[in-house]
């Protein structure tokens, strides 16, 4: 066999045993303990020894969704950040970026996920879908076309959704408190 | 043990090694300074070089033969999947009446029966299952994998398994891959070259579709079967996980996935292809396999005889525009969640509390931290954020450190101002 163990005494002494946590684990302690969430975003964990899986709840303070209450779930795999985390919308709501199941057209969450980018890059991201929904990547069509067609009648669609109210024969979930 | 065969025996028969030995008997002009031709590399290399295999698929084959051929005789080779049809087009250790068989224990067979005198031992089931003291028994580990997944966690043990007490402890990894016409064979030896986990950004990663791409205006059948697995699947079954090693939910998948290509008009929906996108099979080419799992291998025989200098320690194969090879030294990452880092041993007294471990962490110039968080491999110890984990780890604050954990134990610390993370080996004074 080579002599690697001689290579090794003459390298300096930086080389120590690590401990057990998976490179996953680490990373997503590193995200999390570094979060700086605006006042409008929270997370919430179930069971706060599983940092892999929680939610955030979005409040927007401007804008179209502004009063409203979005939660969203949070799946982190050990393949992370290799793979990026799996985000659903928990509530059903009028947005043409979410559809009725939840799923979320979000570039970074899918074909633009890197090993880069971060948990707040995409709380970041999603937080700017109620700022701008965004009508050229529609998952909701109905909502996308509303909205290139007639933005007053879309922000009364959406008003009325968030109430919990009946938009176009769909039931959406009440989402504000007032 | 069972027994392997040296220099002549009865399964060996005069000048087996007749070539080989022509590099064993004598140094070159590149053999490293401690190479010992004659009776002594060839003793280790036949009687006492144990060498593991992991993963017996389109790579694995080839390096198993490789192996066996080019004088290694103890052999081990592990791998989880039993041997599937469309695997017999390139995974020659296997014949249709293997179909359904395992395909490490197969493997094994074949290959002691056509190479006399070489002991393969299979196991047939997942790296996981097995444990440091079992991984320690090799001098040499050869990957021939398709799943990142496997090979970090591979390669996360073997750098974790190093103790600067022990030089048996550190195995050199040889790492191959293939994809359609590239492919890269890669030399790591843990905590002194870049590890996998270093390149994990060099990776291709998986071609993703822009999920309204797949809701609204699907063009290729790739497109369709996403939309089954990705849309469809939860929406019916909800959280039950979509299992890709089973048949009938490939089928379910292959079935939807063609009614939305249909209606579409998209045309190449098929079961195979169905598999190929939700399992992520990339494309494997016999011949391509054949190289880089013969890369592999002479970096395995040049390091366990020091006969040659051996791969510094990426190579890659790219033949998809003509062909170009290039070998590079890719460096250490210090911010390498796996092999980078910085380890630091701290003495504390065992009336310090939590809080004060923290403060003098924050008081230490040479390492520049704020606001650190910390945790073991089991517990979080105290984070700064977010606001819920925050309050829940402040009691821990007023604990004593030797309340929580005891001597020797490692504490991994993060923070914002520190590019990589810091593992903390606790002392009591
Ligand atoms: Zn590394």
């Amino acid at each position: 066999m080579i002599k690697i163990w001689s290579m090794k005494k003459s390298e300096d002494a930086a080389a120590k045993k690590k401990p057990k946590t998976s490179a996953a684990q680490i990373r997503v302690q590193k995200d999390l303990t570094e979060l700086e969430l605006p006042e409008t975003m929270r997370t919430h964990f179930p069971d706060p020894s599983d940092l892999l899986n929680f939610t955030l709840t979005i409040t927007p303070d401007e804008g179209m969704y502004k009063g409203g209450s979005f939660t969203f779930s949070f799946a982190i795999n050990t393949n992370y950040p290799h793979e990026p985390p799996k985000v659903k919308c928990i509530p059903k709501i009028y947005h043409p970026n979410v559809d009725l199941d939840g799923n979320v057209c979000l570039n970074i969450l899918r074909e633009d996920w890197k090993p880069v980018l971060n948990l707040n890059s995409v709380m970041v991201g999603l937080q700017y879908l109620f700022l701008e929904p965004n009508a050229d990547d529609p998952l909701n069509k109905e909502a996308a076309e509303e909205l290139r067609r007639n933005r007053d009648q879309f922000v009364y669609n959406v008003r009325q959704a968030m109430r919990g109210n009946n938009v176009k024969g769909i039931q959406y979930d009440r989402v504000v408190s007032f | 043990m069972a027994a392997v065969n040296g220099n002549a025996t009865s399964s060996d028969w005069d000048d087996r090694y007749y070539h080989i030995d022509q590099i064993l008997d004598r140094p070159g002009p590149r053999t490293d300074p401690s190479f010992q031709a004659g009776d002594d590399v060839k003793k280790f290399l036949r009687n006492k070089c144990k060498i593991l295999v992991i993963g017996a698929g389109g790579l694995g084959c080839e390096i198993l033969a490789n192996l066996a051929l080019s004088g290694f005789k103890d052999i081990h080779v592990i791998d989880m999947d039993t041997i599937d049809i469309s695997n017999l087009n390139r995974q020659f250790l296997f014949r249709p009446k293997d179909v359904g068989k395992p395909k490490a224990i197969v493997a094994a067979e074949f290959i002691m029966n056509r190479v006399p005198g070489v002991k393969v031992t299979p196991y047939f089931g997942k790296i996981q299952d097995k444990d440091e003291d079992y991984y320690m028994q090799f001098n040499i580990i050869v990957c021939g994998l398709d799943s990142v997944e496997a090979r970090r966690w591979i390669n996360a043990t073997l750098v974790n398994m190093v103790d600067d007490d022990n030089p048996e402890s550190l195995k050199p990894l040889i790492d191959g891959g293939t994809e359609g016409f590239k492919g890269q064979a890669r030399v790591i030896l843990p905590q002194l070259t870049s590890c996998y986990e270093c390149s994990l950004d060099m990776l291709n990663k998986p071609t993703a579709f822009p999920i309204c791409t797949i809701a609204n205006t699907p063009r290729l059948p790739e497109h369709c079967i996403e939309w089954a697995s990705v849309l469809e699947w939860p929406r019916v079954y909800g959280d039950k996980r979509l299992d890709t090693d089973d048949p009938e939910h490939i089928n379910w998948l292959y079935n939807i996935a063609l009614k939305r290509a249909k209606e579409f008009k998209i045309e190449g929906v098929t079961w195979s292809l169905t598999q190929g996108v939700v399992k992520n099979i990339i494309p494997a080419i016999a011949s391509t396999n054949a190289i880089i799992a013969a890369s592999c291998c002479n970096e395995a025989f040049k390091i366990a005889t020091s006969a040659a200098a051996y791969l510094n320690n990426y190579f890659m194969l790219i033949g998809t525009d003509g062909v170009y090879s290039y070998t590079f030294e890719h460096e250490r990452r210090k911010d390498c969640p796996v092999c980078g880092g910085e380890s630091l041993d701290i003495t504390v007294g065992k009336e310090w509390t939590v809080e004060r471990l923290i403060e003098m962490l924050v008081e230490k110039e040479d390492i520049q931290i704020k606001r650190p968080s910390l945790s073991t491999s089991k517990k979080q110890i105290y984070f700064q954020a977010p606001p819920q984990l925050e309050q829940a780890t402040r009691p821990n604050l007023e604990m004593k450190v030797s309340e929580l954990l005891e001597d020797g134990d490692e504490i991994t610390v993060t923070s914002s101002t520190l590019p990589f993370n810091l593992s903390l080996r606790i002392k009591y004074t």
